[in-house]
């Protein structure tokens, strides 16, 4: 591949809530690292310059936790058409779960993907490697080997640990190599069939629900078991304010815990269910208006550190039976940061805390070298027009996946540039 | 973002998915026209001319006897031409999906699909997905609605009390998987009677009942103080399985219908039921087969009220003209 240019963004608001900053700085950017802030380094000569003025510059937003469906499920998508979204959302490290088909729990089916992510070259790919062989909650995975791999941390994703001492193996076991163990706690037998919150919805409608309970009893245990193990445990899309409160408890003695949130959980309740309205069912739940408003206070105290997509694209049929017989999960990397830009109008954040939530957040929940625009660290950014209001379109998207509830929604913000390792990876069209 | 895709752009039906989002005047209307119908099993002609030429299929992914063999008497009745398509042994078993069963048949040109799934939400689904001119009625989907079910329970209702709005009903049993307590429940409250009651164990009261409008009893006896109508509710025998219920034995013990306990409610209450009944697990013999019981006219009258929607739902109104 050819050398990165040599860029200077100009006279855009910087904000890099890593290294505290919020003001109006210039960046150069050489070799795809960035060179310097604030100040020119001398004899500097750019090919590109990017006039920022009216902008807003940040670290490329990394995601944790995306489907992105290769090997496998390439009717769903491809790595080649989800990093292309994740660019177009102003993402630059997409995180991925290793539910794939076959699943991550060797080093060789890492590098496929691997590969595969860098002959794309629209976003680096990391991966979380499987907890247990074949996600099946039964064996170990060779989390040694993945390590060395590469995976940056081990999750069994969706397929939850039933048997609890398996799930206390796989914490001590991790813990060896320090590597973070990413849960999506839900207790497989309060779920049931269960395909919405059990609330006043599913009452109406008659569909089964998903007690609040099933995910508490099972965040109860995992924490218990992380006090026990010592492992780094981070809880990912919780959708109850209880489990919230209860992390929140726990990291008063226990600062490696964290956790994330779905930014849909931020804005979407049961009663978006209605009408059976398929795009909006979600693994966890929607739940109700008081979750909802716990979620967002958790996040604005900083008790849950990462906003994520939870980015699941599907392809059109898996959406279209039955509700109870439709796949959960949305289409999310295009409206990560366009919904929480969302909460900043809506004053739940400011600008910086947002920001952190996309990037230094989840680097520093995976102890990742990322996230931040200090000279030397990889040129990876998004540049985004605070002021531009646009309305999402599912017929646009970029993702092989339009599974998505906020078609129509208007915004405020917008991603303009985004670069990937001193490339323009996106551009919007005047 | 509600949508009422059960009503045309005149506010008339154009499918029957669910009670909710149906007016009290709708409601009553199909009682109307159902009661000119109900006159014609007397008749030795028992057919009408009303839906000569039309297409109407029985689209049931779920095996059902009486409600398919209703719907297609009444559609027989209206001189329909009736598909009876049944699915569960057909092609979905064979990976087809549901839209694709769905264009096959409306290319045989069907006017009105009657459907029965086993999933909530399946009869609005296929409602979204027909094409313009093509009705749909909900002959019960998963634990949400049983529409024509709860019509003529209102209908046997009707006939024996009158007006609505003084009375007190009871529903009594399994009404967290109940489609039928659903739509019982909200036609009540649409019709404006003073109280529906819903009594059982909280096994099976679903998690946010009260949000139907309905007060809660655990006990059979209070719960049946002062009711007009008692409607009993099948038990299904995998409740026992599924850690719900301890035995059909305690059940019949707290919850079961008999002499004694209906006694406590008004003298002149009614005993009905949706069937199959369970003898000896949810009501006694005495009682199904006793004086206050309306089980089989609820059968007989089914089939006067889907002539009702049927019709109206096609447009052909002629019914009250009888």
């Amino acid at each position: 591949m050819n050398r990165a240019p040599n860029i200077h963004v100009h006279d855009g608001r910087l904000v890099d809530p890593a290294n505290g900053i919020d003001e109006p700085l210039d960046l150069w950017l050489a070799d795809g690292r960035v060179l310097a802030v604030g100040e020119a380094p001398p004899g500097f000569e750019a090919e590109v310059s990017i006039d920022a003025g009216g902008l807003v510059v940040c670290p490329g937003l990394i995601d944790l936790g995306v489907y992105l469906r290769e090997p496998g499920f390439e009717h769903k998508a491809t790595i080649a058409s989800e990093s292309r979204a994740a660019a177009r959302g102003g993402i630059t490290t997409l995180v991925c779960m290793p539910q794939t088909e076959p699943v991550i729990d060797t080093p060789a089916v890492w590098e496929l993907i691997r590969r595969r992510a860098k002959a794309c070259g629209n976003a680096r790919v990391l991966a979380m490697g499987a907890l247990t062989q074949d996600l099946a909650g039964e064996q170990l995975a060779e989390m040694g080997a993945l390590q060395r791999a590469g995976c940056v941390a081990v999750t069994n994703g969706r397929n939850r640990l039933a048997n609890t001492l398996v799930a206390r193996r796989a914490m001590e076991y991790a813990s060896t190599f320090d590597l973070p163990v990413v849960l999506c706690s839900e207790d497989p037998h309060l779920k049931a069939s269960g395909v919405v919150h059990e609330g006043a919805v599913a009452t109406r409608l008659g569909l089964p629900g998903i007690p609040s309970a099933a995910e508490t009893v099972a965040v109860a245990r995992d924490l218990a078991l992380t006090e026990h193990t010592g492992c780094r445990s981070h809880f990912h899309t919780l959708s109850t304010g209880r489990a919230a409160e209860m992390i929140a408890q726990a990291r008063r003695t226990n600062r490696r815990i964290s956790a994330d949130v779905a930014v849909h959980q931020l804005f979407l309740m049961e009663t978006d269910v209605d009408g059976f309205r398929a795009e909006c069912r979600v693994d966890p739940p929607l739940r109700t208006h008081s979750d909802r408003e716990r979620l967002r206070q958790a996040v604005a105290e900083g008790e849950i550190e990462v906003i994520c997509s939870d980015h699941q694209p599907h392809e059109a049929d898996a959406k279209s039976e039955p509700f109870p017989a439709t796949a959960p999960g949305i289409s999310g990397l295009e409206t990560l940061l366009p919904l929480t830009l969302k909460l900043v109008e809506e004053g739940v954040l400011d600008l910086p805390r947002a920001i952190a939530c996309l990037t230094a957040g989840p680097a520093r929940v995976l102890g990742l070298e990322l996230g931040r625009l200090s000279p030397g660290a990889s040129a990876d950014l998004c540049i985004f027009d605070p002021e531009a209001a646009w309305t999402f379109r599912a017929d646009e998207m970029a993702s092989a996946g339009r599974n998505t509830p906020f078609d129509g929604w208007e915004f405020r913000g917008r991603v303009t540039h985004t670069l990937f390792e001193g490339r323009i990876t996106h551009r919007l069209e005047p | 973002m509600r949508e009422n895709l059960q009503l045309n752009e005149a506010g008339e039906l154009r499918h029957l998915l669910s009670i909710e989002g149906l007016k009290r005047e709708h409601l009553e209307r199909i009682l109307d026209i159902a009661e000119s119908f109900a006159v014609l099993p007397g008749r030795q002609v028992k057919k009408v001319p009303l839906l000569r030429g039309r297409i109407v299929t029985n689209l049931f992914f779920e095996n059902s006897t009486r409600t398919r063999t209703t719907f297609e008497l009444a559609a027989k009745l209206l001189s329909a031409d009736v598909i009876n398509f049944n699915v569960s042994v057909s092609a979905t078993s064979k990976g087809e999906t549901l839209l694709d069963t769905l264009r096959n048949l409306e290319a045989m040109h069907s006017d009105l699909f009657v459907v029965r799934h086993q999933h909530s939400g399946a009869a609005h689904f296929i409602a979204r997905h027909v094409a313009p001119g093509v009705s749909v009625i909900n002959a019960g989907d998963g634990w949400h609605a049983h529409p024509t079910q709860a019509l003529l329970d209102m209908f046997t209702i009707r006939r024996h009390k009158g007006d609505f709005t003084p009375l007190r009903v009871a529903i009594v049993g399994d009404i967290q998987h109940s489609r039928v307590a659903r739509s019982q429940i909200m036609a009540l409250n649409t019709l404006g009677v003073t109280e529906v009651r819903i009594i059982g164990p909280c096994t099976l009261l679903p998690a946010e009942a009260r949000s139907l409008g309905v007060h809660l009893y655990h006990d059979l006896e209070s719960g049946l103080e002062e009711v007009d109508v008692i409607i009993m509710l099948r038990l299904q025998r995998e409740r026992m399985e599924g850690a719900l219920l301890p035995s059909a034995h305690e059940y019949f013990q707290l919850y079961g219908l008999t002499e004694a306990r209906l006694k406590r409610a008004r003298p002149d209450a009614i005993v009905m039921h949706p069937g199959p009944i369970n003898r000896g697990v949810e009501i006694a013999s005495e009682v199904a087969d006793g004086p206050r019981s309306v089980i089989l006219q609820q059968v007989s009258y089914g089939i006067a009220v889907r002539m009702a929607v049927m019709s109206l739902i096609l447009g052909a109104r002629g019914g009250e003209n009888e």
